[in-house]
């Protein structure tokens, strides 16, 4: 077992941190890779366009939903605001500040 | 639309203009994207990560929400089944860059090998949304995700050391609402991917399911469940 006794070894050692960071930055770069290859190397029909046209707000919706669920009230006050704000004044700056003003101000409200 | 058919105007252009652009429409993310790689830096700090440790994660992982993430799971000494929890949930919070490609991937699939290579790794939410939006309008230069990306890298990796060095200045970013920077970004883009109700169908399909599947699963599943149900909602669709 004179292999699984040096990796042991490796793993207590500190660079081991350094094999950490670099799984982590491998898997990570797959992830960003693979879609863009997989669909480049794809024939877009017509049924596979729409799902791609339908990905980006699919994205955005799956993400902050849950996200509003699990951090309450002023995350769904804050993400209101910032939906009205850029909506009324299409300035992705002044939606951001909204929203982060309106979570700021439930928090210290105690909700 | 200034460009109704980019399949007949010949290969998009690449051009240093086009990456300004990019970094111009990018500039109301900065101070987010500051002040999250400074919390990082923080936090990794109070961890215990010394500073060039901290600096690789920001560098070579360019990924805030699972650096975050992997300070929880960090371990004093790592054995072969830490190190794979450790890719797995790493792979699980990033699974939506999968995703990300894949939508982006018609309008950038023109991009020269070697760029390419690079493109991939500087792919993040915040020029992802920059460059869904700017192609969506029409835009072709391929220099707008590249450029965002850049200073996108730059920024968070430089944003890191100021937090590391401050350790416990920024202690209680929930308190500016700062943990939901992103989300709150995340809903002002969608003000501008807003097409009419019938397109937005499949994104309601998207948010149920993803509501469903963070109510019956734990971690991040929920984002590529839910974004794959909204996909798959457009696919079905007539038209």
């Amino acid at each position: 077992m004179a292999e699984g006794a040096l990796a042991s070894a490796f793993l207590a050692h500190p660079a081991a941190d350094y094999l950490a960071v670099a799984l982590m930055a491998g898997a990570t770069y797959l992830c960003r890779a693979s879609g863009i290859l997989f669909m480049s190397r794809m024939r877009i029909t017509p049924r596979i366009d729409r799902a791609l046209r339908a990905l980006p707000g699919s994205i955005v919706v799956a993400t902050i939903l849950p996200i509003a669920a699990q951090s309450g009230a002023p995350a769904v006050l804050g993400l209101a605001a910032a939906i009205a704000t850029m909506a009324l004044v299409r300035f992705e700056l002044a939606g951001v500040a909204a929203g982060l003003a309106a979570v700021s101000l439930a928090r210290l409200a105690g909700l | 639309m200034p460009d109704p058919s980019p399949q007949d105007a010949g290969p998009p252009p690449l051009t240093l203009a086009g990456a300004r652009t990019g970094m111009r429409l990018t500039l109301p993310l900065v101070p987010g994207v500051i002040v999250f790689g400074t919390a990082f830096g923080a936090a990794a700090a109070q961890k215990g990560f010394d500073v060039w440790l901290t600096l690789s994660l920001s560098a070579f992982v360019f990924a805030g929400a699972s650096q975050m993430v992997a300070l929880e799971l960090w371990r004093e000494v790592w054995t072969w089944p830490t190190l794979a929890y450790l890719v797995a949930v790493t792979a699980t919070i990033n699974g939506r860059m999968v995703l990300m490609g894949a939508a982006i991937a018609p309008h950038v699939k023109a991009m020269p090998r070697g760029i390419r290579l690079l493109n991939f790794f500087v792919l993040v939410d915040a020029n992802w949304l920059v460059a869904t939006r700017y192609h969506g309008e029409g835009g072709r230069d391929l220099g707008v995700i590249l450029g965002a990306g850049a200073m996108l890298w730059v920024l968070w990796v430089l944003a890191t050391v100021p937090g590391f060095l401050a350790g416990a200045l920024v202690t209680r970013p929930d308190a500016f609402g700062l943990d939901l920077v992103m989300p709150i970004f995340f809903a002002v883009m969608l003000v501008p991917l807003w097409k009419g109700l019938s397109p937005a169908i499949p994104w309601i399909v998207a948010g149920a399911v993803a509501l469903a599947t963070s109510a019956l699963v734990d971690g991040y599943a929920f984002i590529i469940v839910g974004a794959l149900a909204g996909a798959l909602a457009g696919a079905l669709r007539d038209g």
